[in-house]
């Protein structure tokens, strides 16, 4: 016999219950009651009550509503749950029943201090209590966590504050399956685990949940989630769960869902082993459509979908990124609509509610969803002067301010970008300082709005400090809000060991790339579930942070001079460094934009935008290449409209010079005569320990030292970005992000290819050490050619102000407008600049981790003191300064 | 301050003995023996309300106050007659019900007085009758402002009163009671559960201050045949929304006569697993507004539930008289007190109507 299970009612519940919310803010009570008197006859055994709404007075409206409840004998016939996240809305619940209600909930998520005296209030006030599995660590999640936070909120209960085991209703937290993530895959078992144990060890004890969390990740197609509901509960209900917030009327039977949909389902919920080479979720969300009802989307380019209604028109609009009827549709929408505002909150957030979900569910792609908000934006603007108009206009609900900036000294924000129109996407409200944007502004702005999270970009090395710096400020400043770190050259050890140590008042999040940014925004804005986040991302960099210092320690290292005595060897004898064509610099005004557009490498260009796979076989793929195939057709036209316009203007300098090695370092002379001193390039040696005749490699190995031969180095500065930020401006004002990232992402990859074609030019011609190279776009990009360019600030010399001196000797700013910040990044940020080394063995490799007697070495050569050494090579120090 | 009273743990102890033992007897009616004294209006002010800017008569809980000899006399009688335990005459002793009278003031000193009063005539008894000890219940009496009622009938959500104050009002009452000496509350007469819990959570809470923990009684009013209280639960609803108090006894007083209580205290007999109480008024009242059942109909009635092992506690309430005590105590001396149940451990709650998940 299947045991009882107890159905408590979810529509009186504002987060449950769009209509319930909709009311109770407007309120309307009577209709409200209403809603619970439904429930009541629907069969509901408790009805949930759950006033946590920002915009309510959720500790009034729990009294008027349960005040009003009391009042109607066919309502109060039955116990009230008295839900909200906050004791004292759950306090002033219980003040308002005569019965014997359940409170939910309370938890050792503030410690037992608080958990006993609540407790014993709950006791007092004779009412039994939901316990969530929740304790000063933060939420369980495992089978193992919940029943040890179960357990011990049990013993506390009952041997300490005396309560009775069979008033305790366990939560043990049900959380979304099938998100695409695969830490989430085990989360209905760990559920089903932790309800047999607590059954078993627990006597009395009842086990509860929030079921419709399971399927969160199904939002938007019912039938799906609730078979899911249906299968969850049939599981769960055997292992002994007595109760649950469901809307029972709703579930199909478990034995009538069709079986193919059934065994999906479960083999998620169960997190069995995937029966095919897609994993249980992609199966499941693969299927998810057949089942959902309703009429397909249309597709293909006949306009069939203008035939539907203006609803279905602008979600068919924002899912497919066509803002072709935008207006014409967005003005029929608010002639029908009460309010302009309306519309927004109705049928255009109904269609990004369906872009957010199939972007986390992995079913739309990053360049579909900034399409889709351009889509949004312009439906926005156009309705702006409206809402303006209206007097009393409410400015719309944001899900939370995020502030957003890239620091200063860095000017690169594609990314950024990216991210911030995920985030509008998502109803949140995006504060985006730009780029080059110190502390104090940052700061300065975030307290003037008010804003929720503050998100840090940057791509290059020096910005990893200038976070640090950014955090340490927040802590000084006392802040406390949410610190996200993205951005190339950030990672989550530099988070976990340099930036999140520096700002302690809150939490510190790095974020891998723009599709996490709405789950780790989400997430740290949700009350629910911001504790248990940080806590698990504190708890993760403690880890991170271990695992670093355990590094430092473990891998074996060479000492510097070890390591040189390791240098990579060149027979200079047998090798006769080529001359260049001439000495001193060139210079290249507008360089050909159409022969640049013929050497792009699309690669990296997908890249920047989340797609990842080789180019051009990703226009093939399974997966991405519609995507793909339609970001790259918008490319060819924006690339051929940036040719015959003249967008941007592709600008260079090259400069040879005598050279030739001193120790780690390249010397450049004036001329021939190799005695005045122009510059030194300073180079850094690999340290990590190289086994058999691997060499410890510097760049200044590629050069001839002096008393050998003479040698030469070379050096550029190019760049495609003059006028980017114009056209980009151009794009933003007219809310299309998606063509203003496009430009950007495309003014980079000229840029690239600008120097892949001078690099050519100078291998062929300019110094012409391989004349008869042949023409072949895919051994460019694959690099099978003779020398190399590496850039400071990238793996060989991750230095960054050696392009001081390189910029010094091109007189760079001068010939291409190209400028240095701080940090030494180079803007228009589409920009790229290197040396140029020719010997046939010269190759790219990474520095990596270097150790202080380097650094003391390093220090002397560039005439810094060993602080401002640890300052810029920070990113690669094997050691704490 | 120490809250404990001499000797009041041992009473406490010997009380819970008693009740193992036998049929325990409260006692009668307050009011009709007051309404029998003909008291006026100066009698009821005495020297203290002499200038009292509103008429005094009717508030018998004064009565603690201004002619205590009558309230000891009473105790007296009823003692006399069989009654193990005897009400303070505090049943409106509150801020809020003595608002009518504007003798919010006077609160504390009604409770305390009316403690030490009936304390000193059951000590009396006690010393004379060791075999007998005699035992004080503070009585709390209902609020006429409820927390679960709208006070306007064009508004459901409306309340003239909010839990805090009833809590509030509550606890001042029970300091008074607890300082003068009683042994036990009893919460009675209750037809609002609200105001009850209320009641309920000042006791516990005073526990905390170092108050001695007393026996929690509580009582409820089933109002007429539909078998509920006037704020709409029933039976079992109302047990399951004060069982939290843990009560020394669970009963219904007032309202009913006997023969129209019994089903009701059938039930309660059926689910408390605690003593079980009950009270009722002398029948119904005639059309002049007076009880008219004798007390060896009383008795009689009383006799048959405790034969059928129903209670653990008898007494009267309106209409009963010191003569109604005495038959009801002679007619249940030496009969088996009434054994409580042993139930299922099972989650109960209450709306208006209980929840049982077995």
């Amino acid at each position: 016999m299947r045991p009882t299970f107890i159905n408590i009612g979810e529509r009186t519940n504002v987060t449950g219950s769009a209509k319930f919310k909709k009311l109770i803010i407007e309120g309307d009570f009577n209709e409200a009651l209403s809603v619970a008197r439904q429930q009541v006859d629907a069969g509901a055994s408790v009805i949930d009550v759950n006033m946590d709404e920002g915009l309510l007075d959720s500790q009034q409206a729990m009294v008027t509503f349960l005040n009003l409840m009391a009042a109607e004998p066919d309502i109060a016939r039955v116990p009230v749950m008295i839900d909200s996240s906050k004791w004292e809305v759950i306090e002033a619940g219980l003040r308002c029943v005569q019965g014997k209600s359940i409170v939910n909930s309370i938890s050792l998520k503030e410690g037992e201090e608080k958990f006993v005296e609540q407790a014993k209030a709950c006791l007092r006030y004779g009412a039994a209590v939901v316990v969530m599995a929740f304790d000063e660590q933060g939420q369980a999640d495992t089978a193992a966590r919940k029943v040890e936070i179960c357990t011990r909120a049990y013993r506390k209960l009952v041997d300490d504050v005396g309560f009775p085991p069979e008033d305790i209703i366990f939560d043990p937290n049900i959380f979304a399956v099938a998100t695409g993530i695969e830490e989430h895959d085990n989360y209905a078992v760990d559920f089903i685990e932790a309800t047999k144990a607590i059954k078993a060890n627990l006597p009395y004890a009842r086990v509860s949940g929030g079921v419709s969390n399971v399927s969160f990740s199904f939002r938007g197609n019912e039938p799906v989630r609730r078979a899911i509901h249906s299968v969850f509960l049939y599981h769960a209900i055997g292992a002994g769960m007595d109760m649950g917030i469901v809307n029972a009327g709703d579930l199909p039977v478990y034995d009538e869902i069709p079986a193919e949909l059934r065994e999906a389902v479960e083999d998620v919920i169960l997190n069995r082993a995937q029966r095919t080479n897609i994993s249980n979720t992609e199966r499941l969300v693969e299927l998810a459509p057949k089942y959902k009802g309703g009429k397909s989307e249309s597709k293909g380019p006949d306009l069939a979908w203008r035939e539907s209604s203006v609803e279905e028109r602008l979600k068919h609009a924002l899912v497919k990124g066509i803002t072709e009827f935008i207006e014409a549709d967005t003005e029929e929408a608010r002639q029908q609509a009460e309010r302009p505002l309306h519309v927004i909150e109705g049928p255009l957030m109904a269609g990004m509610d369906v872009v957010g979900d199939l972007f986390g569910s992995g079913k739309m792609f990053l360049p579909q969803v900034v399409k889709s908000a351009r889509v949004m934006k312009q439906a926005v603007a156009y309705l702006m002067p409206f809402m303006e108009a209206e007097k009393e206009g409410k400015p719309r609900e944001a899900a939370g301010k995020i502030l957003m900036a890239t620091v200063k000294g860095d000017v690169h924000d594609i990314g950024k970008n990216i991210v911030g129109v995920v985030l509008q996407c998502n109803n949140y409200e995006v504060i985006d300082l730009g780029v080059m944007v110190p502390a104090d502004r940052i700061l300065d702005e975030a307290k003037a709005h008010g804003v929720d999270i503050i998100g840090l970009s940057g791509l290059i090395t020096p910005s990893l400090d200038e976070m640090v710096f950014v955090a340490s400020e927040m802590e000084r400043r006392g802040f406390d809000i949410p610190l996200l770190i993205g951005g190339a050259t950030t990672s989550k050890t530099h988070t976990a060991v340099k930036i999140a140590p520096s700002y302690k008042a809150g939490s510190t999040t790095y974020v891998l790339d723009a599709s996490r940014a709405v789950g780790v925004v989400s997430g740290l804005l949700s009350p629910g579930e911001r504790d248990r986040i940080q806590a698990e991302t504190a708890a993760e960099y403690v880890k991170v942070r271990e695992q670093y210092a355990r590094g430092l320690t473990n891998r074996a290292r060479s000492s510097l001079a070890d390591a040189r005595a390791k240098a990579f060897s060149i027979d200079w004898a047998d090798y006769d460094p080529p001359k260049p064509s001439f000495t001193g610099l060139r210079s290249f005004e507008a360089w050909d934009l159409e022969d640049l557009a013929a050497h792009i490498d699309w690669t990296p260009f997908f890249a920047s935008w989340q797609l990842v796979g080789r180019f051009p076989q990703i226009l093939e793929d399974d997966v991405v290449g519609e995507a793909a195939r339609n970001l790259y057709a918008d490319a060819q036209v924006m690339l051929k409209t940036i040719v015959e316009e003249k967008w941007f203007t592709a600008k260079g300098v090259v400069g040879f010079w005598p050279a030739n090695a001193d120790g780690d370092d390249v010397v450049v002379y004036a001329d021939e005569s190799r005695v005045t001193e122009l510059g030194r390039f300073h180079t850094l040696r690999q340290q990590i320990a190289k086994t058999g005749d691997k060499a410890n490699v510097a760049l200044a190995d590629f050069i001839a030292p002096i008393g050998t031969k003479p040698d030469w180095i070379g050096g550029f500065a190019v760049t495609a970005g003059h006028g980017e930020a114009a056209i980009a401006a151009r794009f933003k004002a007219a809310e299309d992000d998606y063509n203003a990232i496009l430009a950007a992402a495309l003014a980079d990859r000229l840029a690239e290819a600008f120097a892949e074609a001078m690099h050519r030019k100078v291998r062929t011609e300019l110094w012409g050490f391989a004349p008869d190279e042949p023409f072949d776009i895919d051994a460019l990009i694959s690099e099978k050619y003779q020398g190399i360019r590496p850039a400071a600030g990238y793996p060989a010399q991750p230095d960054h102000t050696e392009k001081e001196t390189l910029f010094r000797l091109l007189d760079a700013t001068a010939k291409t407008g190209i400028e240095l910040t701080e940090s030494f990044a180079m803007t228009p940020p589409s920009s790229v600049s290197g040396l140029y080394f020719a010997h046939p063995q010269s190759h790219y490799f990474g520095v990596g981790r270097i150790e202080k007697d380097q650094v003391e070495d390093y220090a002397r050569r560039k005439g810094w003191d060993l602080k401002t050494a640890e300052r810029w090579l920070s990113p690669i120090l094997n050691y704490e300064p | 301050m120490s809250h404990n009273h001499p000797g009041r743990a041992a009473r406490i102890a010997a009380l819970k003995a008693a009740a193992k033992e036998r049929i325990l007897i409260l006692d009668g009616a307050w009011g009709v023996m007051i309404q029998k004294r003909k008291l006026d209006e100066a009698d009821y002010r005495g020297d203290r309300f002499k200038n009292h800017p509103v008429d005094m008569k009717g508030n018998n809980d004064i009565l603690c106050l201004t002619r205590p000899d009558i309230i000891a006399d009473l105790h007296d009688q009823y003692y006399a007659a069989g009654a193990d335990i005897s009400e303070t005459n505090t049943f409106s002793a509150t801020t809020i019900a003595q608002a009518d009278y504007e003798a919010g003031e006077a609160v504390y000193d009604i409770n305390f007085q009316g403690a030490k009063i009936a304390r000193e005539v059951a000590d009396r008894w006690t010393q004379n009758e060791p075999d007998k000890p005699r035992f004080v219940a503070g009585s709390v009496g209902p609020l006429n402002r409820m927390l679960s009622m709208s006070s306007d009938v064009n508004d459901p959500g409306a309340r003239t009163v909010t839990f805090d104050q009833v809590y509030q009002a509550y606890r001042q009452q029970m300091i008074a009671l607890h300082d003068g000496g009683v042994d036990l509350f009893l919460i009675e007469t209750i037809t609002d559960t609200l105001n009850c819990k209320a009641a309920i959570k000042a006791i516990l809470d005073l526990e905390d201050e170092g108050y001695e923990p007393l026996p929690i009684w509580i009582s409820g009013t089933i109002t007429d045949r539909s078998g509920r209280t006037l704020s709409g639960q029933t039976v079992e609803a109302f047990w399951n929304s004060v069982r939290h108090a843990k009560p020394f006894a669970i009963g219904l007083n007032c309202a009913l006569g006997a023969d129209l209580m019994r089903p009701h205290i059938a039930e309660l007999a059926r689910i408390a697993d605690t003593l079980v109480s009950a009270y009722p008024n002398a029948g119904l009242p005639n059309a002049m507004g007076e009880y008219d059942e004798s007390p060896d109909q009383t008795g009689h009635q009383l006799h048959e539930w405790a034969k059928s092992g129903l209670v653990n506690i008898l007494g009267g309430c309106c209409g009963t008289t010191p003569d109604h005590i005495r038959h009801v105590a002679d007619e249940v001396r030496g009969m088996t007190p009434r054994q409580p149940p042993e139930r299922a451990t099972a989650l109960r709650l209450a709306g208006l109507e209980p929840f049982e998940l077995a």
